[in-house]
């Protein structure tokens, strides 16, 4: 299903096979995903930009190079990016107020590489402000809608191109993940998510949240799909200090690697009280199906992983407070009417321009970074990192990957926890350990609770993509989750 | 300040390092270009760019601390430094805070007593400077020239050492003088690639602990160190006999009224929230990158200067004085290697009349208008007595004006010295048969009056006339 038939079905391998067999032109797959962009987009508020000129002339010329035989990878091939990598000459708002008017005057590095790939970017999605949310609701532009059913939200951060793509209005998103803001979303919307190992794609161009966690990847449909846009996103780049210098394999050949011999560790904390009992049999179903396979299922100890989510919420926020303050009214972005001083500026610029997520954060990591505060919050959560980290290590010493849950429940209601933060945060409690160990992970469709997608995480050691991205795509050979769609959007 | 209190100075000096790109971008860091021309992205702090360390600023800070005979850091870490104001784009600065990269130097001034003094350097970091706010023509507004942000610093911390204002300034110049000679600051104080924060306490002469400091921020000339520190301790000192504290603060210096004034209270002290910089890896260095760094390093003025006491036998504070800077030295070493005058001589006139002339005209030693080999040339002929130290002053400054080499002026202007004993003879002659009053004074007992007759004969000769010959002449003619 994801090869053939109708064009907004297809996955992007399907895509690229349609236009190398002259099935339709660049333009016209262009043009079919715009209409389905306008028709169907607003309802879900997926996206904050649609940039149709500019997509039907990079389709034209796509059309061009594939008729004169200079295509790239992704020639005529669609994507929209989450709404935080800076485009140039097409605003970047980073879902917030006070990037309001905000038009970035270069190219995030993953932008710069996959339209130099033939990518043709359809537009920008919605997502929570600055990338702080677990499910689109802190967005200035809005909440975002669950394809599955419009009263739920997609999870978050990258709620926009997750429901994008699971409504099949595009084949293919970016999204950043600092705490499960791929992974999650892609869970709670029946798709893809790949956060690769941090280092692994350039930061350049990304509007930072917090610098040592937060990391581009993508929302799609398949592992392959995945596979095929790691590989032109992945690299060193000059401009990222944090960037690694570590040879980009190739993720697509790397796809057929069997199942079978894997040995794919289960963590026992996982499967806690926590985990909704329904997501917890389609899970454990999932794991059943890789051992049919041919893997075998080995359980391991996390001993510090509880602490993931506390430590996340010390670190991260502490990064955002400073990451945050380039936000000053004095350069760009959202400025007050008439400020009587500069004190005045700064406080009315920010306090308008930001929403109350973000100054939460901003509070708390302020407070965590403070004189006689420092040990005890951010020098604390910065050796229990450390100790999260090495029971990974110790991990992947027995086993090859870690699977699991990525969400302790099916997609929530929009304005269900919208008065809870920590519930809130509490969504992304298997998810952050990648983040702050700096592994990749992937979450893949498993199946339904009550009518709603499941998510099955796997996480890798570092630079292990290939590994996560074989075991997914093997599984999605053995399954078709991923091709049952939302109804409505058929 | 002697008697009852005994001062305390340290220094902060911040030294601008003479990259031609910025610490962390591509930028230019020319100075005196059009507002905002020189500040890409990165230094503007727009949204999603990042840091790049630029290598040579620690190959600059590792030339640094070798010559200060400091520890390397093998890691050394880059904190942000979090603080809302306008010319700091990012709203953190990008310093090192708990591990610097250099730790742990020491230098040589002459202290007060005369004898050599050790001051300790606890630290030297990296950092990037902030912006300008340009108050002027912008109404009610304020204007931001972002070209100096992200310019690198290399900012040296010296231990308490100091005990008084001309202490201060000596520690001051001998840094200045290093990070010359080691070619990573231009040192240029009015453009503030060479500016300083002091420092000063005072507390009762024996007592242990330091009394309470103040700060006095960003002075740019070693006349305003001396100046200002010296106003600070009077001040503190009349608050304590005052019978009241002084209050740990920042202050400023205001050279037009020649006294500090209060900036902000500790109170009103920032918390500057600093933690590691997350889009900056740490800085390791390694022995090898270390040791390939102290092969380029140049001889170090106090080792230069001790060269020239024992090789040209100079007067210890004449070497002192032309080992100052590298280009002064260099230019004593090419000038006396060309001469048959001896290296005092050289000595004597680089430091008198061609300094006094440099001074005046204020232009650096490289751009002098008579170079080593034209000075050497005027000094072979003062050697050779074709001309007299007097007449060379007159060769000097015409050479100066740009009227040739010291053998043409002496041949176009007839200087050369008459030493012909019978010329000379003849003159003194006429001198003695013109002024028969002043003879029999003299033989009456006025000897003063010798000087008289030099004087004539010099005038009648037009100074040419050798004065030893015409003193000996004289005396053999009137005795």
């Amino acid at each position: 299903m994801t090869t053939s038939g109708a064009i907004h079905q297809r996955s992007l391998r399907g895509l690229s096979d349609g236009l190398s067999q002259g099935e339709f032109s660049c333009r016209e797959l262009t043009e079919a995903l715009l209409s389905r962009i306008e028709s169907y987009g607003p309802a879900l508020n997926a996206f904050i930009t649609v940039t149709a000129d500019a997509a039907l002339l990079q389709a034209d010329r796509a059309d061009k190079d594939r008729a004169s035989g200079k295509s790239g990878p992704l020639t005529g091939l669609p994507i929209v990016h989450k709404d935080l990598f800076c485009t140039r000459g097409v605003r970047t708002t980073c879902g917030s107020n006070i990037l309001g008017g905000f038009v970035s005057p270069y190219d995030a590095t993953v932008v710069e590489r996959l339209a130099e790939a033939g990518a043709v970017m359809l537009g920008k999605t919605n997502m929570d402000e600055f990338a702080m949310g677990s499910s689109n609701e802190t967005s200035f532009y809005g909440a975002v809608s669950n394809p599955w059913n419009k009263r739920l939200s997609p999870g978050g951060s990258s709620g926009g191109s997750a429901a994008a793509v699971a409504a099949r209005l595009v084949p293919a998103a970016t999204g950043t993940d600092t705490g499960g803001s791929i992974r999650q979303p892609a869970a709670l919307t029946g798709t893809v998510g790949l956060k690769p190992t941090y280092g692994r794609v350039s930061r350049y161009g990304m509007v930072a949240f917090a610098s040592s966690l937060d990391q581009a990847g993508v929302i799609t449909r398949t592992a392959e799909d995945a596979a095929m846009l790691l590989g032109v996103m992945a690299g060193f780049d000059e401009r990222d200090s944090t960037s690694v210098n570590h040879p980009v394999p190739d993720y697509v050949a790397g796809l057929s690697k069997p199942v079978k011999g894997l040995k794919v560790g289960i963590v026992r904390q996982h499967f806690d009280e926590g985990l909704d009992a329904v997501c917890a049999a389609r899970v454990r179903e999932s794991l059943a199906a890789l051992e049919e396979a041919g893997a075998s299922l080995v359980e391991i100890d996390l001993p510090n992983i509880g602490l993931s989510v506390p430590t996340y919420y010390v670190v991260a926020p502490a990064e955002c407070s400073s990451n945050l303050s380039r936000f000053d009214g004095v350069r760009f972005g959202h400025r007050c009417d008439d400020p009587e001083d500069l004190l005045d500026l700064y406080c009315r610029s920010r306090g308008e321009g930001f929403g109350a997520e973000v100054k939460r954060r901003i509070m708390t990591g302020t407070y965590v970074l403070s004189a006689g505060y420092y040990d005890a919050y951010y020098l604390k959560a910065q050796k229990v990192r450390q100790l999260i980290s090495r029971d990974f290590k110790n991990a992947f010493e027995k086993v090859d990957v870690i699977a699991g849950p990525t969400a302790p429940t099916t997609a929530f209601a929009i304005g269900e926890k919208t008065d809870d933060p920590i519930t809130m945060y509490l969504n992304d409690i298997y998810t952050i350990g990648a983040n702050l160990a700096g592994l990749p992970g992937i979450s893949v469709p498993c199946g339904f609770a009550d009518g709603l997608p499941v998510g099955l995480q796997l996480v890798g050691p570092h630079f292990a993509e290939e590994t996560i991205l074989a075991c997914a795509h093997q599984y999605q050979q053995l399954t078709s989750w991923h091709d049952e769609g939302p109804e409505e959007f058929a | 300040m002697s008697g009852r209190w005994e001062v305390v100075i340290g220094l902060e000096i911040h030294t601008q390092l003479a990259t031609r790109a910025k610490i962390f971008s591509g930028a230019s860091t020319a100075y005196g270009a059009e507002p905002n021309t020189q500040a890409c992205l990165v230094d503007l702090g727009y949204p999603g760019v990042l840091p790049v360390l630029n290598g040579e600023v620690v190959r600059m800070a590792v030339k640094f601390g070798l010559a200060v005979n400091a520890t390397i850091a093998p890691r050394s870490i880059f904190a942000r430094k979090n603080y809302f104001y306008p010319d700091l784009p990012k709203g953190y600065q990008i310093s090192q805070y708990e591990l610097p990269i250099v730790e742990a130097g020491e230098l040589f001034i002459h202290g007060d007593d005369g004898n050599d003094k050790r001051i300790g350097i606890t630290r030297a970091h990296l950092e990037e400077d902030a912006g300008k706010s340009v108050h002027e023509g912008f109404g009610n507004s304020t204007g931001i020239d972002l070209n100096r942000a992200g310019t690198p610093l290399l900012e040296i911390v010296s231990e308490p050492d100091l005990r008084s204002a001309k202490e201060a300034v000596a520690y001051m110049r001998k840094i200045h003088s290093i990070v010359r000679y080691l070619e990573i600051s231009d040192g240029n104080m009015q453009e503030g690639s060479f500016r300083c924060d002091a420092n000063v306490s005072v507390r009762p002469r024996g007592q242990k602990e330091l009394g309470t400091r103040a700060e006095i921020k960003n002075l740019n000339s070693f006349r305003f160190v001396e100046k200002a520190i010296n106003f600070e301790i009077e001040r503190q000192i009349g608050i304590i006999e005052d019978g009241r504290e002084v209050v740990q603060e920042t202050r400023l210096y205001d050279s037009d009224k020649d006294e500090t004034r209060s900036m902000r209270s500790k109170e009103e002290a920032n918390d500057y929230r600093y933690f590691p910089d997350p889009d900056l890896l740490p800085v390791e260095i390694d022995e090898s990158y270390v040791e390939a760094v102290r092969k380029t390093l140049p001889e170090l003025p106090d080792v230069k200067q001790q060269r020239f006491i024992d090789q040209y036998e100079l007067k210890p504070a004449d070497a002192e004085i032309l080992t100052a800077s590298r280009a002064f030295s260099d230019y004593f070493e090419d000038v006396a290697g060309a001469t048959d005058a001896t290296a005092q001589v050289a000595a004597n006139w680089i430091i008198g009349d061609l300094s006094a002339l440099l001074n005046k005209v204020g232009i650096e030693i490289q751009d002098s208008k008579i170079d080593a080999n034209a000075l050497a040339g005027l000094l072979d002929r003062i050697a050779d007595k074709t001309i007299s130290g007097k007449i060379a002053k007159e060769v000097f400054e015409a050479m100066w004006s740009g009227e040739g080499s010291a053998d043409a002026i002496i041949a176009a202007k007839d200087l050369e010295q008459i030493t012909d004993a019978s010329a000379i003879e003849k003159i003194v002659d006429a001198v003695i048969a013109a002024n028969p009053g002043q003879v029999a004074e003299y033989r009456a007992g006025k000897e003063k009056l010798l000087g008289f007759f030099v004087g004539q004969v010099m005038k009648e000769t037009g100074g040419k006339a050798n004065p030893g010959q015409v003193n000996k002449i004289i005396k053999g003619k009137l005795g």
